[in-house]
Formats: C-alpha cells, structure tokens, sequence
C-alpha cells in the first residue's frame, strides 16, 4: 500500500539529494577529522562547509556559531545546563507550558534541584502570555527558554520579541526551534536569540544529528566532556557523514522555503478547509494564531483520536494525536490542555503535517477518506446525539 | 504503536452489536467523555428464561475499548443474566486473543458496563450508571476507590503499581497516588502491613484538571442533572479552566427563558456549596 505521509512533525523522508551526499562518507572517506594525515584530516574541509551550510539557513553571523550534536534533546540540554553552570548566582528559569518534553522535563528536574521555575501561560487561540514574559524576567533568571513554533499546533512565538525583553534585563534566550527551521525564515544576526536549537531529522536529513548556536560572546559551559571537538564546546567524534548530510539539508531547505510557504501552506488550507466544510463538529486548534504553514491540528468532538489513527493507518495515512490513548500518560496532550481545548475537543485531535514532498493527490485522498472515519466512529460513540437526531431515528 | 491482536483489529474495524435497542430492559453505562473512554450496553432479555436475547452497545474510545465492547457483546448473547454477571475482564480479553497491558482498563470497562446492566434490570430498564465500589478515593485524578484497586487486584492477581494503573487507570495521571497504591499492593498480597498515607483535602485551584472535573461530574451526577432531568432538562460538563466551570444545558433546559437563572443560582451555587466557593460557571456557546 502507498504511504500518505502526513507526520512531518514526528520526523521527515531524508532527501535523496542528502543520502547522496553523505554516502562517500559512509563507505570510502571514512577518516577522523582530527588526523594529522591527509586521508582523515582531509574531511575538515566538508565539514566547514556544512558548519557555513547551516549557518546561513539561520541567519547566523559566523559558521563558529553552529555546535552539532547529536539531536534536538541534547541541544536543548547543553543550553539549559550551560546557562545555569554560567550563572550559578542565578536561580531562576522561565519557559511555557507548552514546551516539548526535552525541554520541559529538564526544566522540571532543575526544579527538583532547587531552581525556581516559571511557566508561562498560553490562551484559547495557543499565544504567549508576553505581558506575563516581561513580568517574569528578573536580574536572578539564568536563562528563558521559549520555542519557536509548537510541534502540535504549529503556533509560532515571537521569539525576536522576546528574546529583546530578556537582553534587556540581562538573561540568556534560548529557543527550541526544532520544528520551524526550514519553514520560518530566521536571522539570526540580527536579533537578540543567544542560543537555538535545531534537529536534523524534522528537516529532511537523517536522524542523529542536531545543532546549537550559541551567539559569539555567550558564555558557555560545555555539556559532554571529553576531546577538543566542535572548538572544545561538544566532546566526541564527529559525525562526519550527519554533519554533511545536514549541512545539504540546510541548503535545500533554504532553497524551498518559498514553496514551503506557498504550495505547502496552500496545500494545508485547501486539507483544513476541506475536513471543516465536510465533517461537523470540528475545529481547527491554534486557527487565529501564526502557525507554521504545513500544520493543522484538528479537533473532532464525539470521537477519540487513536480509533481515528487506526483507521487512517489502514489506508496507509499516516498522522499524529494529542488524545490520551496515545500518549503514555492517560491524559490528553498538554498543549491542548494549556490553551484551554475542552476535553471533549482534546480527546479527538489530529495532526496533519505537511512537507515539500506532499502533493495534492495525497491531500484529496484524506479528504475523500476522513469525513467515513468520523462518521463511522460517531455511529459507534454514545455522545454528540442531538435530542433532534434521536427523534428523527426510524430505528 | 500498540501492538494488537488481529481480533482486537476486527472488533475494532468491524464491530458486532453497534447500536442501542429501543425498549431494552437493561441499560448500564460506565465512563464520561472527559476520561477519554465510556460505555452504554443495551440489553433485551427473555423474562421468563432469564436469557439475553440481544445485546447492543455504544462506546467512544480508542480502539482497545471499542473492541472490547464489540467482544463484550459477542461473549453475553445466549447467556442468561445470572451466567453473564459472573463474566470477568479477563475473559474480555481473552475473548480478543489479548489486550496490550496498558490497555487493560478497556476491558474492566466493559464487566463494569455488565453489571450496571444487571442492576439495571432489577430497576425495570432505567439506565443506570456504574457506580464505583462505596470507600476511600485513592486515585483523584480518575476516582479510583480503594475497594476497587483490592479488588482488581485479587481478580487478575496483580504485583506491580503499573499494572494496577494498566487495570483501573488508578496513577495514570499525576501519579501522587502511586504510594498509596504499593501500600494497598502490600496489604492486598499479604506481604506486610504498609499503611496508606492519609490525604489532605485540596482547595479546588490545587486540584489538577482531572481531579476538578471528577468532583464536578460527581456534583452534577448527585445533586444537579437528577433536578434539571425532573424538569425535562440535562446538563453536561464542557470544560474546567482555573475556578471557570463551563456547562452545557441540554433538553428542556437548552433556549429555556430562565436558563441563565438556573445556571448562577442553582448549578454555580450548589456547586460553591458542594465542591468549592471559589467556583464560577459559565455556559458553553
């Protein structure tokens, strides 16, 4: 059975073009770039060139900027800990209820530790509290981690804005940008972000391979120790083949974020507009807010999202669900649950989200399919019968 | 991903028994929206042989609890009433080839529809609603009651905390209570005589959410709906946000002139006085 592969903020197809580039390096280069001899030492010059390659998706003042690691988790880690390890005076961390859990748990165990923490609040359409950011950030916080744009809902934070408040009051910024680089134009040059993390795999590269920038000047404490790697910042050999295969990645992204914003995003409203106009009772989570232009989230009341998923797998329809059956815990995603979605809303989530390799067969296909999954599973659900309907049954 | 039998998959795809039956004799029903899972069984019964000569369902739930309903259904038609209250979760789960652990809880779901549906006939067909076992609330967050744990745990001979979540959902949310439940494990299994930690009472803005919307559903069911369906009216819970309750007014109650009324000075006051002062309510547009 074909894939329809609408999960693109769980993790995206590597590029052809990527797979390419890092193939060499798989097989007949497979030299350390710290060797003296020419074989090994003669893969510097790649990996600069991947190092500039990302630099320049972000926006980035140098290429010294980029640290790779080894994904987004670690990313966000080294930040956190560095911040805290640069100013142990200062014991206070603020960040938002709707984080991904890499960055969220961390800042809950430094918590357990000791630190104070602050949540910020998000409303009913999935925005930040600012008013709240500016009330927070005191001389005594270490560092502000905000993310760029939230995996479930695609809801994008004005983290330029941000990051201005917290200079100003003299605490580090740092923002989990996993999900919008390549889909939101950065510069980073030009705003006041001291750190961002990126992930390899969220934009067409394999996974294993993340990034941080840390801003020139940033005081930095490095979270793995060990070797003289990435400027003694990140210990550990590199990967050479990821940091290569990432680097092309950041080239083709740059190189599409235009589509990313036009066809995709066209692509996303013609999906959301489709499923509202055809199924009654849903809704689209995050609707009033910026959002990333490949993700719609989407609530259908009366039914619960992972009977749709199922239903969706069979027909080779791959997406993702807030609802609590899928997540480990048995209740529904946090995010919705901080934006105030009611659990009726909750329970039934979806997300569809798109990528330059979506195309518009593929989205005809689940608008053809949804509005039977939910029409099946509201047949089934004992809720949202109207006293009108159950009058109306000839049953 | 979880891995499911290929009965749970055909139960679930092509369920057996969707539907309610009109003049049943029994209807019980277990579960609400807000948890993330419900049932409603329907049963039509022989009143002189005891036999259940249909049965029907309707769940909203993933596809383990669907399934499981499905199953639930199949297994009781043909038994009589006597033969079904004696089935167990575990012969549910059986029934599907097997449930993944974590989705146990769809099953006891399904024995608890069962005998809300036996008292129900005793009562003439009048839907009745499960009613967990009389006792102490160990887990707020999806008011399990002690009783229940003991008992989950003598019939499918459970050891661990987690499986006692898997079964009964009891820790699945905040998890607080999992001490209390090792005690209730230690007790039950006779293996020593830990002592369950007494439980202060939480202010309503201390509550999480799930705990806030039990001791709302709990207030509506007890006190609130019975008042409202006498006059033709119901009320269901659409959200909690902070000390901000959202209702809907159904039936007679919905474009009733005075429902504005009935909501600030007889749901938000009983409300005040039933669960905390601090509580607010609002109708859901």
């Amino acid at each position: 059975m074909k894939v329809t592969y609408l999960d693109n903020n769980a993790t995206s197809m590597p590029a052809p073009e990527v797979t390419a580039e890092m193939q060499p390096f798989l097989t007949e280069f497979y030299g350390n770039a710290s060797s003296m001899h020419d074989f090994g030492g003669g893969v510097q010059r790649y990996l600069d060139k991947a190092r500039r390659q990302v630099a320049d998706l972000l926006g980035a003042a140098d290429p010294t900027e980029i640290i790779f690691t080894s994904c987004g988790t670690e990313s966000d880690n080294t930040a956190l800990f560095s911040a805290i390890r640069s100013y142990p005076e200062k014991r206070h961390i603020i960040t938002t209820r709707v984080e991904h859990p890499a960055v969220l748990n961390t800042v809950r165990y430094l918590q357990s530790q000791g630190w104070q923490a602050t949540y910020l609040e998000v409303d009913q359409d999935g925005n930040l509290d600012m008013e709240s950011l500016r009330r927070s950030v005191t001389t005594n916080t270490a560092i502000v981690s905000i993310m760029h744009a939230n995996n479930e809902t695609g809801v994008v934070f004005p983290i330029e804005e941000a990051a201005a408040i917290c200079k100003e009051r003299g605490a580090l910024f740092h923002t989990d940008a996993v999900q919008s680089v390549g889909k939101v134009p950065l510069d980073l040059k030009n705003s006041a972000i001291d750190m961002l993390s990126l992930s390899g795999h969220k934009l067409h590269a394999p996974k294993g391979i993340g990034v941080l920038y840390v801003r020139r000047g940033t005081r930095f404490v490095p979270f793995m120790m060990g070797g003289h790697q990435e400027r003694g910042r990140r210990a550990g050999t590199e990967n050479v083949p990821y940091i290569i295969g990432l680097g092309k990645a950041c080239e083709l992204a740059r190189e599409r974020l235009n589509d990313e914003n036009t066809r995709v995003k066209a692509l996303r409203d013609r999906l959301q507009a489709g499923l509202l106009s055809a199924i009654p009772n849903a809704k689209v989570n995050g609707a009033n807010a910026r959002r990333l232009p490949n993700t719609a989230n989407i609530s259908f009341e009366f039914v619960e999202g992972e009977a749709i998923l199922l239903h969706l797998s069979d027909l080779g329809i791959c997406a993702s669900s807030g609802s609590a059956c899928t997540s480990g815990s048995l209740e529904p995603s946090h995010v919705l649950r901080a934006m105030g979605v009611p659990f009726t809303f909750a329970h039934g989530s979806v997300r569809f989200s798109l990528s330059y390799y979506t195309t518009e067969q593929e989205i005809d296909l689940v608008l053809a399919e949804m509005p039977a999954i939910i029409k099946k599973l509201r047949e089934i659900s004992p809720f949202g019968r109207s006293e009108a309907a159950a009058k109306s049954c000839t049953c | 991903m979880w891995d499911y039998t290929n009965k749970v998959k055909d139960h679930f795809r092509n369920p057996r028994n969707v539907g309610s039956i009109p003049d049943a004799d029994a209807v019980g029903e277990v579960g609400n929206i807000v948890c993330g899972d419900a049932l409603k069984l329907y049963l039509k019964v022989d009143k002189t042989t005891g036999k259940i000569l249909d049965a029907k369902f309707q769940t909203f739930g993933c596809a383990s609890a669907i399934a499981s309903s499905s199953a639930l259904t199949e297994l009781i038609k043909g038994m009589t009433l006597e033969e079904a209250r004696r089935v167990t979760n575990q012969q549910i789960a059986e029934f599907l080839g097997g449930l993944p652990e974590e989705k146990m809880h769809c099953s006891v779901m399904g024995m608890e529809a069962l005998e809300a549906a036996v008292v129900s006939y005793g009562q003439g067909g009048k839907t009745v609603t499960h009613a967990e076992p009389e006792g102490k609330v160990v887990c707020k967050c999806f008011g399990v009651t002690e009783e229940k744990i003991i008992r989950t745990i003598r019939e499918n001979k459970l050891t661990t905390v987690d499986e006692v979540t898997n079964f009964t959902k009891a820790g699945g949310a905040c998890g607080k209570c999992k001490g209390d439940i090792e005690a209730i494990l230690k007790q039950t299994l006779g293996a020593g005589s830990g002592q369950t930690a007494p439980q202060a009472k939480k202010t309503f803005a201390e509550m999480t959410a799930v705990q806030k919307i039990h001791a709302i559903e709990d207030a509506l069911a007890r006190e609130i709906a019975p008042k409202l369906n006498a006059d033709g009216g119901s009320i269901e819970l659409v959200d909690v946000s902070g000390t901000v309750v959202k209702v809907r007014l159904m039936g007679m109650c919905k474009g009733c002139p005075s429902s504005g009324f009935t909501l600030k000075s007889f749901v938000e006051k009983r409300l005040q006085e039933m669960v905390d002062a601090s509580i607010t309510v609002e109708e859901a547009r």
